[in-house]
């Protein structure tokens, strides 16, 4: 009792203190700002941003612009999945396969997706078809790998325990396993979104026009829109931050942590 | 990641073993980049897309041993690994360094850890435009942005770190008599090392992907980055794939010889993590 109440006042201090450091952060940059040691343009105080933030949002454009960059990462994203986590099962169960693409994947692996960008302008121009490749190229090998891995790591006592109770090709792969590989599935389909979310935004900046946060971002540098600029900043993050915490969290919860599989890291 | 990677590069080797001799390996890991080879030949002398932007291998390997030859290519990459190095000085310092505190201090943790998870989650090169406004066009942002986006993981691994180190080795040392000083230098820090070094490859990683697109958006006129994206606006796609070739020996070179050598040296040799082989 007294060690529950202990620590959550340990906790409640903890809260405080991030409270504290987030405020005197804003502040310190709040007075920076005002001071005017820097042009406004190039430093707006936070009402500005609010303000940008707020408009931006009131008349639609910065949904129109997040709209178009999920559009993006998702296509991108599925197509990954798609294409992924096959060939990870694939690789997995039958050697040839795995003799074929493993060198293929190590080698193309290491190379950066942005490296690609000029390559994909040149080919399939600027806008949606270039970034949703450079987001699929991004968001593949992480899918591939976990899978691959996963689907390796599966017991294969539990494997010769199915058979042996008549279970065929397709009953192994449904129920043992694809939920036996599931932790290393989730964990591909978390490294993979977020690769596909930082190359959207890097891929927007370079090779895409009119729409989408990472567009809007460099767009506003050359006319100096700082405070736009800091706006698409913090819908980027929440964004991203949406995805990781709420979609693969709750994804991870219904699934492996409901079937015992996995506990959650912090208690 | 660091370790999914290692498991990939450590594939062959197995392969290695299950086939006997070493030229069937090579045969074997050989035969996908022929068949690719062999495809990408035929696509680019059938003519179905123009010459210039899909250039058959043979004239992405002469514009390679051009420009290596006349020195392009090589100052490039030397511009490049400069600046990814001095970046990722700056990541490795800072970042060990709050790592440590964040580790250590409880004050510190409750202090820094919300900044970094506020700033943490914003894609590293969101923040390109900002810091070219205000850091200007050139090194200092190339190396700054380098430096920030790359701390992070650093950040997290190392404080991961050293909460890890069992509370059990801190108290015996202490009953031993070890004085903060000798506690950190000869328990804490060995014992978060296997953390730090895997976010310093993290960091690494991640700092080469930033890098290259960096030296895109930041009007440099020397790096592997620039040389890609310039070569577009001469249609040099063979340049680009040159380039791009460079892009991944350097990225898979950093990530196996330097990280690899020094992992083995210590924690490896200590008996803290297998060799990975």
């Amino acid at each position: 009792m007294i060690a529950v109440m202990e620590r959550a006042a340990a906790n409640l201090r903890s809260l405080r203190r991030a409270a504290v450091a987030l405020l005197a952060a804003a502040a310190v940059y709040e007075a920076v700002a005002r001071s005017g040691l820097f042009p406004a343009a190039l430093f707006p105080a936070i009402p500005a941003i609010l303000t940008s933030l707020k408009d931006t949002l009131a008349d639609g454009t910065m949904l129109m612009h997040a709209a178009a960059t999920l559009f993006r990462v998702l296509v991108g994203f599925a197509a990954a999945i798609a294409v992924g986590l096959p060939l990870g099962v694939l690789m997995a169960r039958y050697q040839p396969v795995e003799r074929f693409f493993m060198p293929l994947v190590t080698a193309l692996m290491p190379i950066p997706s942005f490296s690609l960008v000029p390559l994909f302008m040149l080919w399939f121009g600027i806008g949606d078809v270039t970034t949703i490749l450079i987001v699929f190229y991004a968001s593949a090998f992480p899918m591939v790998i976990n899978t691959w891995t996963g689907v390796r790591s599966v017991n294969p006592l539990w494997l010769r325990a199915a058979s042996a109770m008549g279970a065929d090709e397709k009953a192994l792969f449904r129920k043992v396993i694809v939920p036996g590989a599931f932790p290393f599935i989730i964990t591909g389909i978390r490294q993979a979104f977020l690769r596909a979310w930082i190359a959207v935004v890097g891929a927007e900046m370079i090779a895409a026009s009119d729409w989408g946060l990472g567009w809007v971002i460099f767009d506003a540098k050359e006319f100096l829109n700082t405070d736009v600029m800091m706006a698409s900043l913090v819908v980027i993050g929440f964004l991203g931050f949406v995805f990781e915490r709420l979609v693969f969290g709750t994804l991870e919860r219904a699934t492996v942590l409901r079937w015992g599989m996995m506990r959650l890291a912090r208690g | 990641m660091a370790y999914a990677a290692q498991i990939a590069l450590t594939a062959p080797a197995s392969a290695q073993s299950a086939a006997g001799g070493w030229l069937r390996t090579v045969a074997w890991n050989a035969f996908p980049f022929v068949v690719v080879g062999a495809i990408w030949e035929v696509v680019a002398h059938a003519g179905v897309f123009p010459p210039l932007l899909f250039p058959p291998l043979e004239r992405v390997v002469v514009t390679f041993i051009n420009l290596t030859v006349s020195g392009i290519l090589p100052l490039h990459a030397l511009e490049t690994l400069l600046r990814l190095l001095s970046g990722f000085a700056l990541a490795a310092f800072f970042g060990v360094l709050l790592g440590l505190a964040m580790g250590r201090s409880r004050r510190a943790e409750d202090y820094l850890l919300p900044l970094v998870s506020t700033l943490a989650p914003i894609p590293g090169l969101a923040y390109t435009p900002l810091f070219l406004l205000w850091f200007g066009p050139g090194d200092l942002t190339s190396v700054l942005l380098v430096g920030f986006v790359s701390s992070f993981a650093v950040i997290y691994n190392t404080w991961t770190g050293v909460k890890a180190v069992k509370e059990i080795w801190l108290r015996a040392a202490q009953s031993m008599g070890a004085d903060d000083r000798r506690l950190f230098r000869k328990v804490i820090l060995p014992g978060a090392l296997p953390y730090i070094f895997s976010g310093l490859r993290l960091g690494l990683a991640q700092a080469w992907r930033v890098l290259v697109a960096v030296e895109m958006l930041a009007a440099v006129h020397w790096g592997l980055g620039w040389l890609i994206f310039g070569s577009r606006r001469f249609l040099n796609t063979d340049a680009m794939l040159a380039g791009i070739v460079v892009i991944a020996v350097i990225g898979l070179a950093l990530e196996r010889l330097v990280f690899k050598r020094l992992e083995d040296y210590t924690v490896v040799r200590w008996g803290m993590m297998g060799s990975g082989t």
